[in-house]
């Protein structure tokens, strides 16, 4: 497949804004749809509708099948040893949310135990974690970055104690655009009795997953980030914790069996969830893991490796721009570029990016403490996916020292 | 002194003449670059306005029945923004800005400037102007 055919199957991608043709680069924080992903969804809502795991009539068994067959696909993808560690959610947010909140329920933590996030996380892999801590007086240390962004690694030894209970640290992050090195963070820990929490939202569409290789014991993602309906996103757990955890939530098919005296609860993962399911977008994975599988080919990674020279190279040669997240080797970098510019404030870029048709994200991007480590307000991000192009690149670029010099 | 309509009008005429988009920010960037130096002791913690996206000062002051606004963004096209708010309100009776909707931001196409984001210092720097016309009243 090359770009061409790709983009052809993105509607939105021939929209305009204000008279431009639409140059898409906020997929950081949410990915486009495919025609694919919205058929799907349509299916579902306008043959298939019917609330799953219930009814005997064939309408719900077809339903159930739709879902529960992505169950298994996405086992697939990640590469988990069984569809039972697949939980839904609505998202990486809530996934992490679940997890945080099943852990302090199974009696997990005690006063004094501590918690080890990395300095670049997302708000969504601190603050249910800090939420926890103050419900049981736990401590959150911070596992550092260094002034290119990457983590630093030689910290962990003294930053884990007996008491750390788990680690959490994003696969790529979304501010960064860094591949962080999850499986060496993951074997230390481990040697520690320490869990491991990948947070997978930005890397399950670029890298390839495998949480077995990997050796993490949960990993979530998001399914909007990687093309596929919003509100639906996965907890993947190693089976024997997900087994040791007790429910999230209460009430619908999360149950065994109900009465005044005594209710008992479903096995994994239905335990986890509880009410009625997104009946609708959770089988739009299917057609986003597909299409996932698909981006991996020579042809659309090398023009992705294209781009992110290109960007590079350009940010390099400018000497206003700092770029944040910069690792010393570059196949440690996704096509995410977040940048500072001397006498240009994030916010004025941004409003002028966007009059000249470009989409781009300033501001804190739900990282406030990283904004503080590297000492701004806030960035300018340039994300990129499969269907941009070098010509589109090319253009950011030509837009953006415009805009600088407007701005001068 | 010219009456409040009168000062909204001239705004709203100015911004007419501009059918580009870059050029209405050229011009915004240009107001802000002029806005008058706020003073850098009145930066505190209590005339901030955080937003996600960029910080606005802002100080308030009455006199003589009139409210007079001072204010800052490290953000230009903010800055802009922020000079014309002072241009029509500055001077005024608390009486007519508690009257006034303020959609005259609006009128001159900044719709997107003031979404009701929690990202927005400006939305909130016009709530504060609102509050002190209130309790000014």
């Amino acid at each position: 497949m090359d770009v061409n055919s790709l983009r052809s199957q993105f509607p939105q991608l021939k929209e305009s804004v204000y008279g431009k043709p639409l140059v898409y680069l906020d997929n950081a924080a949410t990915s486009l749809r495919p025609l694919s992903v919205v058929q799907a969804w349509d299916e579902m809502s306008l043959k298939h509708n019917s609330n799953l795991h219930r009814a005997v009539h064939k309408t719900a068994v077809d339903a159930t099948e739709k879902f529960e067959a992505t169950r298994v696909a996405v086992a697939d993808f990640i590469g988990a040893s069984s569809p039972k560690e697949i939980v839904f959610t609505s998202g990486t947010t809530q996934s992490i949310n679940l997890l945080a909140a099943c852990l302090e329920n199974a009696g997990f933590f005690s006063e004094g135990d501590e918690i080890l996030i990395a300095e670049s996380e997302h708000h969504s892999n601190i603050v249910p974690w800090q939420m926890v801590a103050a419900r049981k007086g736990l401590k959150i240390k911070v596992l550092p970055v260094d002034n290119n962004g990457e983590i630093l690694i030689s910290r962990l030894p003294e930053l884990l104690t007996p008491k750390t209970k788990i680690c959490c640290v994003a696969q790529v992050s979304n501010v960064l655009g860094i591949i962080n090195p999850v499986r060496e963070i993951c074997e230390i820990c481990h040697a520690n009795g320490t869990l491991f929490l990948v947070d997978g939202a930005q890397g399950v569409a670029h890298l390839t997953t495998d949480v077995l290789a990997l050796g993490c014991d949960f990993y979530a993602f998001s399914g909007h980030k990687m093309f596929a309906a919003p509100g639906v996103g996965v907890l993947y757990g190693k089976k024997q914790l997900l087994d040791s955890l007790p429910p999230y939530m209460g009430g619908g098919e999360m149950i065994e069996s109900v009465s005044w005296e005594k209710t008992t609860f479903a096995p994994v993962p239905g335990r986890f969830e509880a009410g009625t399911q997104n009946i609708s977008g959770v089988p739009t994975l299917v057609p986003a893991i597909e299409l996932c599988k698909q981006l991996k080919t020579s042809e659309i990674e090398k023009e992705q490796e294209k781009i992110k020279n290109l960007i590079l190279e350009a940010f390099e040669k400018d000497p206003d721009i700092t770029l944040h997240g910069n690792p010393v080797e570059r196949e440690k970098k996704i096509p995410l570029f977040s940048i500072s510019v001397k006498g240009a404030h994030h916010e004025d870029l941004s409003l002028i990016l966007d009059k000249m048709g470009i989409a781009t994200r300033s501001g804190q991007m739900c990282a406030e403490p990283l904004m503080d480590r590297f000492g701004v307000t806030g960035m300018l991000r340039a994300s990129f996916a499969p269907y941009n192009t070098l010509e589109e690149a090319n253009y950011f670029i030509e837009c953006l020292q415009k805009a600088i010099k407007m701005l001068k | 002194m010219n009456t409040l309509e009168e000062a909204k009008s001239a705004v709203v005429e100015e911004f007419s003449m501009f059918d580009e988009w870059l050029d209405k920010y050229e011009y915004l960037i240009e107001l802000g670059k002029n806005l008058e130096v706020f003073p850098v002791e009145l930066k505190t913690d209590s005339r901030l306005i955080k937003g996600c996206q960029s910080r606005v000062w802002l100080d308030v002051r009455e006199e003589g029945g009139r409210l007079y606004f001072r204010a800052d963004s490290d953000a230009i096209i903010t800055k802009g923004i922020i000079s014309l708010l002072i241009q029509v309100y500055n001077g005024r009776t608390a009486e007519e800005i508690r009257q006034d909707d303020f959609s005259f931001v609006e009128s001159i196409g900044l719709r997107e400037n003031l979404s009701p984001t929690r990202a927005n210092g400006l939305n909130s720097m016009i709530e504060t102007i609102r509050r002190e016309a209130e309790k000014n009243a």
